[in-house]
């Protein structure tokens, strides 16, 4: 996007380097000149939220990996070093451990801004794919990564979520054991799974990393969507430079939440953990309630409703895979859900849903839990393959803006004169 | 640029362009080779799944006995009188997975029931004596075994299988 101004080198060198490696123009458009909606709210934040917990996680997880001994006969002992004996060990293992926690938190409200907002729709399309891969990528890390300190939690993770590609055996005999014995390098969960989950959960964040960039690419070059979800019309009118505005802006959202984060690493570092997870893996005994960590809860829920096991595989990736055909399957014309009234109503429900279906993830597999899990499994579904895409046909929305600008001084108007601004609706 | 002129005849850079792809290919696919071969199991992993013996003289009547082969947790129950008749009586054809229990014990050893000791769902310990039919129950996801092993209610597809042993003895088998 064509930005507020553009770098002219002063210098003698920075003309130099602009001539042979324009990295300070490139800088000053996407970081400083790089034209932000004016009216961005602080869910607008959570970018650069989730952009400072991936260094958080990287930064804190490579010093971990300095003491950390990927053994399946070591490495419950080194992490309980890491705890006990490595100068400020706890806090650097409790950052990344809350880090996982809070990196989560950040990005299903992300997820669930732009699903509130359409920034699905076109022409963010790839953006949000990209998006979708990255949450992939967060998942594949952090479950690897909660494999790691070799606990009774991390031993039958692994090996419930690892069994999970057994289901294939139900399509075509033989492969799910085939990749089931290829993920563990062995005949059970053992030492070389522990190894490779050590290499892949070290190399997964810098993919992530990368993928990141082309998300930041892919929004600098489509632009950033906005709560009236109208484009931009006129740069200098509905637009405000990124630095200061959105620099600053960004910066107080991460503040509050490292807060956030900051109360949970101090006061209560062990709240979003497993007790079970404290006593090193045994593969002679299940915990009596295995449960996977908070934010895989949903997932586990509609896996659990489901009453076979392919299906419920099945189910279950599908849920997470069904979020990359979104920007198809909402055929509304209209992005911003301010001015959609019936889909505002679904979109909240949807959300409840999802809370729901985190906290029955969490209980026993039985009786009204197992049919709440069922009816809300179908609603989740429901939500993108029938709800979305007839919404779009039968809802009359509001009347939209005629401009970002607009937007803004309508709401000035109205908080200047409540008076008038209740006679006119 | 020279002007390259269509021609119907397939060109010598046809066939340079299709053989150096057909090579490429194979080549990339034999490098992919020993990527993806390397995850399996190594010798060691393998070695490791050599023979065991197992002595059953001190596993009393209605025990079960744990133990590993080649890492994988197996349980070997010595099966009371009561829960080997509840095994038999049932009727096959009901069965999600049918098996009679004839043909998960060796003859003339009904009392011995070796079976691996992992949930044929997604992995868990069953645990023994437990829930609607007293053979195992599963913590995780709900499943059900009979007190031959068998499933017979919640998300398992399979029964418990049961791994390659033999009677030394009328005392002592041989795992592997």
């Amino acid at each position: 996007m064509e930005g507020h101004s553009v770098y002219v080198p002063k210098s003698g060198f920075t003309k130099w380097l602009e001539a042979r490696l324009p990295i300070i123009s490139l800088t000053h458009s996407s970081a400083v000149a790089y034209p932000v909606p004016r009216n961005l709210n602080y869910f607008w934040t959570f970018g650069a939220i989730l952009t400072m917990m991936l260094v958080v996680q990287i930064v804190t997880g490579v010093v971990l990996a300095m003491h950390y001994v990927p053994n399946a006969k070591l490495a419950f002992a080194s992490v309980e070093a890491i705890m006990r004996d490595v100068n400020f060990g706890w806090l650097l293992r409790y950052m990344h451990a809350n880090g996982a926690s809070m990196f989560f938190i950040a990005v299903y409200i992300h997820i669930f801004r732009g699903m509130y907002y359409g920034s699905y729709k076109a022409p963010r399309e790839v953006l949000w794919i990209l998006g979708v891969i990255i949450f992939l990528l967060m998942m594949a890390t952090a479950f690897m990564g909660y494999v790691l300190p070799w606990g009774q939690m991390s031993f039958w993770g692994a090996t419930v979520i690892t069994n999970l590609f057994s289901a294939f055996d139900e399509i075509i005999p033989g492969v799910g054991t085939w990749i089931v014995t290829l993920l563990w390098g062995g005949f059970a969960v053992d030492n070389p799974t522990l190894n490779r989950f050590f290499a892949l959960h070290y190399l997964l964040p810098f993919m992530l990393a990368g993928v990141v960039g082309l998300h930041i690419w892919a929004l600098h070059h489509v632009g950033q969507n906005n709560p009236t979800g109208v484009e931009v019309k006129n740069i200098c009118k509905d637009t405000v430079p990124f630095t200061p505005y959105a620099t600053v802006k960004d910066a107080v959202g991460v503040v509050f939440f490292l807060i956030l984060f900051a109360w949970f690493l101090f006061y209560i570092p062990n709240f979003m953990g497993h007790a079970d997870n404290y006593i090193e893996a045994n593969p002679s005994v299940t915990p009596a309630h295995i449960v996977p960590e908070w934010y895989f809860l949903p997932f586990y829920a509609i896996l659990r409703a489901i009453p076979s096991k392919l299906g419920g595989v099945l189910a279950m990736f599908s849920a997470v895979l069904i979020l990359a055909f979104l920007p198809w399957l909402d055929t509304s014309k209209v992005r911003s859900g301010n001015y959609r009234p019936v889909f505002r109503v679904f979109f909240w429900l949807f959300v409840a849903a999802c809370v729901v279906l985190g906290w029955l993830g969490a209980k026993p597999a039985e009786g009204g839990y197992t049919l709440a899990a069922q009816i809300l499994t179908v609603f989740y579904f429901s939500y993108f393959l029938i709800i979305l895409p007839l919404l779009g046909l039968f809802e009359t929305p509001r009347q939209l803006p005629g401009s970002i600008a607009e937007a803004v001084l309508a709401k000035k108007a109205k908080r200047a004169a409540p008076a008038d601004a209740s006679v006119n609706g | 640029m020279a002007e390259t002129v269509p021609s119907a005849e397939p060109t010598r850079r046809d066939f340079l362009l299709i053989a150096t792809g057909a090579v490429g290919a194979v080549g990339a696919a034999a490098v992919a080779w020993p990527f993806i071969a390397q995850m399996q199991p190594d010798a060691a992993t393998i070695a490791a799944g050599a023979p065991v013996e197992v002595d059953l003289t001190p596993v009393a009547e209605g025990q079960i006995l744990k133990l590993f082969w080649r890492g994988k947790l197996i349980f070997v129950r010595h099966r009371t009188k009561a829960e080997i008749e509840s095994a038999a009586k049932v009727d096959v054809a009901s069965l999600r997975d049918p098996q009679p229990d004839s043909a998960r014990v060796k003859e003339g050893h009904a009392q011995w029931l070796v079976v691996y000791g992992n949930c044929t769902h997604l992995g868990c310990v069953p645990l023994g004596h437990q829930g609607a039919y007293e053979g195992w129950f599963c913590p995780c996801h709900g499943s059900v075994f009979d007190t031959s092993g068998r499933i017979r209610q919640g998300p398992a597809p399979t029964n418990l299988p049961i791994p390659p042993y033999t009677f030394v003895s009328d005392s002592k088998i041989t795992i592997g």
